[in-house]
């Protein structure tokens, strides 16, 4: 994440994420997963600030713990092993979550992964 | 003169500002920080409550120390928050520039807590951070180096267990010693120059507060157990609104069966003054103002109290067990099918007891649409006021026989209004966010704490903050309408050989017998007519009213038993559920309305809840009358 360099390496590690089918938004998550966020970004306004605020932010653990009764929503998401915050799938969604890696361990594996589906 | 050398010279006392995220044991610090000096008023212009206290320190400095609401960010987002921001600021009028601000911090959660001491920093105003809870966090196996975080940082670090009096003597010495320093530290320029942080400045805050972490925390604790395994219960699916249900059931029985010895205490005592008052003086207005309209009025209303607290003796203790978050993420789904957030779910649980509370409370929910929905349909929400007209029009109309096996008959109706209510807001909200009202709901997100024991002080201190705000209501509100419906009953006098009751002839009754055309259809008579003018200003004030109208004497208790038979024989069914279907809905309190034109800043949205609540009255009690003729209730 230092400089220009750093970001790209970012970007090209992610894309390989999205492309073995390892990422996916927060909202698409089921009760129990876990994973690491790689990106929050969202279309509109103050969302992205406001889920900035409350601790979702580009390197965070996730684990979603529960969901409400009626169209699973809303969802219970404890971040980092310490803050438990409830929001809707809808604002979830611009919460990008990848496998729950160590950083270099982490592009390790998928590689191999990559490997294995070719 | 500044205004350092101001505090220095012991002209007025140093101003200290309490900040922090909710859920940082604020306001808990704050309790054991001012005790029992505290004091509670409103900023102006907004009703927002400005928390206060005064304490001395060792060193001798008086203080004045400063509650602000619970923030996670500069950002406001709330009208709550945007007083944080001014005042730390400087921007709120009549409140200058706090001396020196202390950030209060959960030390088990400083990850997410730093990030507001960040933004504060960056103010360059004198700023002490306490690492709150510290005991909780110790007992995890969390250890944090004060000095290398106060290094870091270039304040000064103390760690403070709130709950303790002797938790907070670090605290206190620091405070000292800040007042102690020249009193110019700390320039404005850097206020001035704030704009709220964008994205990437809340990133770059978060890389920060990493950071810090790293050289700071020596050991990490271990993850919280107990919030994990309660809220597997909690907030099942299945289990979890069950359990709410269970405890809103439990809480309801107590409100009714808890309050009924108080009640009847306060009911004696009026009733005892009231024989005092009418053996004791003179037969004069005076005495007729005493017993009949403040004594009688008054004590019609204060003997709701009981009631009051115990509904919010739930509330404060659920709240400060974490317990109301959790109710309102059990009720986000269904109540934004109707557009509102799950956040107002505590506003209309308060609405319960009385609409003022609860719309006061609607503040703590960020959007504006979001908020001014949750006040218009808090008054649908039964408050205690109606219950002495359900109640009497029940044990006159309704025969106390049980139906399906065992469910009583009277209390299945008094059931019903409470869901007629209930059923109406959330068809009124879901209107008004399809048309006058529509727009872009707020987001959830909202932090679910963890449990914690509820601290008897915080109880008792909010139980008796909202005493406190009940009595001052009846002490300015209702005591003044209480004198001007006593005119309006009284004056002018009937005529020699009257041959209704005087009240027939005062003002009031030829207000009602001007409106009765107005409300036959609807199945009232001209004696309902009358109640209604003096119930307009405080449902409740209707009984005494009615109790009057048929020429009715004695105490409260004996008045009722008297009116319970009389209105069995003259009215018809039909026209009591007439009564009761409009009792649901209509807007009869004008301490509510005043209180709805104060938090939003307008008589518009008064004038607005007044109307809509007074169309929908009508139409609900004219089909009731209706149907109740057409199916033999006549």
């Amino acid at each position: 994440m230092n400089g220009q360099g750093g970001q790209e390496r970012q970007l090209f590690e992610w894309g390989r994420l999205v492309k073995a089918g390892l990422t996916q938004p927060l909202g698409l998550m089921r009760r129990g997963d876990v994973g690491r966020i790689l990106a929050v970004q969202s279309g509109e306004g103050d969302v992205e600030r406001g889920l900035l605020e409350m601790g979702f932010v580009e390197g965070a653990c996730v684990e979603v713990l529960h969901y409400g009764l009626l169209g699973r929503d809303p969802l219970a998401v404890r971040i980092n092993q310490n803050m438990t915050v409830a929001l809707r799938r809808c604002e979830a969604n611009a919460v990008l979550v990848g496998p729950l890696l160590d950083q270099t361990a982490g592009t390790e594996t998928v590689s191999s992964r990559e490997q294995g589906a070719s | 003169m500044t205004a350092g050398t101001l505090v220095a010279e012991g002209f007025r006392p140093a101003r200290i500002a309490l900040v922090g995220p909710p859920n940082s044991g604020k306001t808990t610090l704050f309790n054991t920080l001012t005790g029992g000096r505290q004091k509670t008023a409103n900023y102006p212009g907004v009703t927002v409550e400005r928390k206060s206290g005064l304490l001395k320190t060792p060193g001798g400095h008086p203080v004045e120390v400063l509650d602000l609401p619970g923030s996670y960010s500069l950002r406001a987002r709330s009208p709550d928050e945007a007083i944080t921001r001014d005042v730390v600021l400087g921007r709120q009028q009549q409140e200058t520039l706090p001396d020196a601000i202390v950030c209060v911090t959960d030390a088990t959660n400083l990850g997410q807590h730093l990030r507001l001491l960040l933004e504060l920093r960056q103010l360059g105003r004198p700023l002490i951070l306490a690492l709150n809870m510290m005991d909780i966090a110790q007992k995890r196996g969390c250890q944090i180096s004060v000095e290398a975080l106060s290094r870091q940082l270039g304040i000064p670090v103390v760690t403070t267990v709130a709950m303790r009096k002797s938790g907070v003597q670090d605290l206190l010495g620091q405070i000292d010693a800040l007042l102690n320093q020249a009193p110019a530290a700390g320039g404005t320029a850097a206020i001035s120059d704030w704009v709220e942080p964008s994205p990437e400045a809340i990133r770059a805050y978060h890389r920060e507060v990493e950071r810090l972490l790293q050289e700071a925390v020596v050991r990490e604790g271990a993850p919280e157990r107990l919030t994990r395994q309660l809220d597997r219960v909690l907030l099942h699916p299945v289990a979890g609104p069950l359990i709410l249900l269970a405890i809103l059931f439990v809480m309801f029985q107590a409100v009714f069966s808890w309050a009924e010895a108080p009640m009847d205490w306060i009911d004696g005592g009026m009733a005892g003054l009231q024989q005092w008052l009418a053996e004791h003086m003179e037969e004069s207005l005076l005495k007729s103002l005493l017993v009949d309209g403040i004594v009688a009025g008054v004590g019609g209303v204060v003997i709701f109290l009981p009631q009051i607290l115990i509904l919010f003796l739930f509330i404060l203790l659920l709240e400060d067990f974490g317990y109301m978050a959790r109710a309102a993420f059990l009720m986000d789904r269904l109540m934004s099918a109707v557009g509102l957030n799950g956040r107002a779910f505590i506003p209309l649980l308060s609405s319960f007891a009385c609409a003022i509370p609860g719309i006061m409370a609607a503040r703590t929910i960020a959007h504006p649409l979001d908020r001014l929905v949750t006040i218009l349909i808090a008054p649908l929400m039964t408050c205690s006021a109606r219950l002495p007209v359900y109640v009497l029009l029940i044990a006159a109309f309704v025969p106390n026989t049980t139906v399906w096996g065992g469910i009583g008959l009277q209390g299945l109706v008094m059931f019903g209004l409470y869901a007629t209510g209930i059923v109406g807001a959330l068809v009124v909200a879901g209107v008004l966010r399809l048309t006058l009202l529509r727009g872009e709901s707020q987001p959830l997100l909202m932090e679910l704490p963890s449990y914690k024991w509820p601290n008897p002080t915080n109880v008792l201190l909010g139980l008796w903050e909202r005493a406190k705000i009940f009595m001052r209501r009846i002490g300015t509100i209702i005591l003044s309408l209480m004198v001007v419906l006593w005119f309006l009953s009284t004056f002018p006098a009937p005529p020699d050989g009257a041959t209704e009751p005087a009240i027939y002839y005062s003002f009031a009754g030829q207000i009602g017998r001007t409106l009765e055309p107005l409300l036959a259809p609807i199945g009232f008579n001209w004696q309902i007519a009358i109640a209604l003018v003096p119930g307009l200003a405080a449902r409740e004030v209707a009984v005494a009213a009615l109790g009057t109208v048929y020429a009715l004497s004695g105490d409260e208790g004996t008045v009722t038993e008297a009116l319970t038979a009389t209105l069995a024989q003259n009215w018809t069914l039909a026209t009591a559920l007439a009564l009761l279907a409009w009792y649901v809905f209509a807007p009869q309190c004008l301490a509510t309305l005043a209180t709805v034109r104060r938090e939003t800043n307008s008589w518009r949205w008064a004038t607005f809840m007044f109307v809509y609540l007074m169309v929908l009255a009508y139409i609900a009690a004219f089909v009731t009358y209706r149907v109740a003729l057409a199916l033999g209730g006549g």
